[in-house]
């Protein structure tokens, strides 16, 4: 039996994973808090990922729990950050922005977070002229 | 030195398709495609340094006090009314506030409005939503508590839209959006404003 043909295999696959490249995008960041976001009714989607930047806040993560404590974090990028560092980080992801005026923070934070933690981030956004921002939450019904 | 060869074998290319599956399994397990969602929220600018407080001067009947405490109760207060409430509640009454379909003392005042594709219209653009909460509140009652204030203001917005263009707000065109937005504005205020008029 003539052996099948297989040398256009590896295009088909190539095809398949540039697929793949354009329509996901790169997980963010390891997060060190752990949080479950709240359940809403009134959400908009996220379109442009590319103007979107992430606030993490909420406890550490159980494995780093004996170090950190259990009290609420910020997690900017791949660290814990102070609320007042949150400018500096608005203004850096700002700058890899191309349209910067849509810049959008999203704030994924824990149902059990005290609001005087999401007060702190929000007066230093103002601060900042990040004014758009959207906290994120599951689609309840 | 070898014979110069007339054909050169061909390159084994059987393994490129596993390394291909390689690379696309590793964006696969790297790589995620759910879509984030949340609520959009816009802050208010920051408060200019000579910026007087003049400007948050309302009258009492233009504010609805809601109002979270430390416990996640949460308090709702108009010129008439006010007392701890569920959340339920809420909706409703924002929508009575907003609205003010009677153009009752106790609410909002109406202005004339001219908007573009409504004409002349009775809007209470005047009105605050004032959010206040304590720094223990819990995030969750807070978020609840602005979900159904959007939800007060959408719903008003998709009964206009329908009631003047057939069509839930959503499907409407970008200028007919805008008339419902001029006509409903959402003036959900966190900062503290005063009051003139009424006890002190």
């Amino acid at each position: 039996m003539p052996e099948m043909n297989t040398s256009s295999l590896p295009d088909l696959i190539f095809t398949i994973l540039f697929f793949f490249m354009m329509v996901t995008t790169m997980r963010e960041v390891t997060l060190k808090v752990k949080f479950t976001i709240p359940s809403g009714t009134e959400l908009e989607k996220l379109e442009k990922k590319s103007v979107v930047s992430f606030i993490y806040v909420g406890p550490p993560t159980d494995n780093l729990r004996a170090q950190m404590g259990s009290s609420t974090r910020i997690q900017l990028n791949d660290r814990y950050a102070e609320p007042r560092e949150v400018m500096d980080f608005v203004a850096a992801e700002r700058k890899g922005m191309t349209n910067q005026a849509e810049q959008v923070i999203s704030i994924k934070a824990d149902q059990g977070t005290q609001m005087g933690y999401i007060t702190d981030i929000k007066e230093v956004l103002r601060k900042s002229w990040a004014l758009r921002i959207n906290y994120s939450a599951s689609r309840r019904n | 030195m070898a014979k110069k060869k007339k054909k050169m074998p061909g390159l084994n290319t059987s393994s490129t398709a596993d390394i291909s599956f390689m690379l696309l399994i590793f964006f696969l397990v790297t790589t995620s495609m759910d879509t984030d969602m949340g609520l959009a929220r816009r802050l208010p600018k920051p408060p200019e340094p000579d910026q007087e407080d003049a400007t948050m001067d309302i009258k009492a009947r233009n504010i609805l006090y809601v109002r979270l405490n430390a416990a996640g109760q949460l308090w709702i207060q108009d010129e008439m009314n006010f007392g701890y409430a569920d959340i339920r509640e809420l909706r409703p009454r924002v929508k009575e506030f907003v609205k003010n379909e009677q153009n009752l003392s106790r609410l909002p005042e109406k202005h004339v409005k001219n908007i573009d594709l409504l004409g002349q219209c009775f809007v209470t653009d005047k009105h605050v939503v004032s959010v206040q909460t304590d720094r223990g509140t819990p995030y969750n009652i807070y978020f609840q508590v602005q979900n159904e204030l959007v939800a007060a203001y959408n719903e008003l917005r998709n009964e206009l839209s329908k009631q003047k263009f057939g069509r839930e707000y959503q499907y409407l065109k970008d200028e007919e959006k805008l008339a419902i937005r001029q006509y409903y504005p959402q003036n959900i205020s966190e900062a503290e404003p005063k009051k003139y008029g009424g006890d002190k």
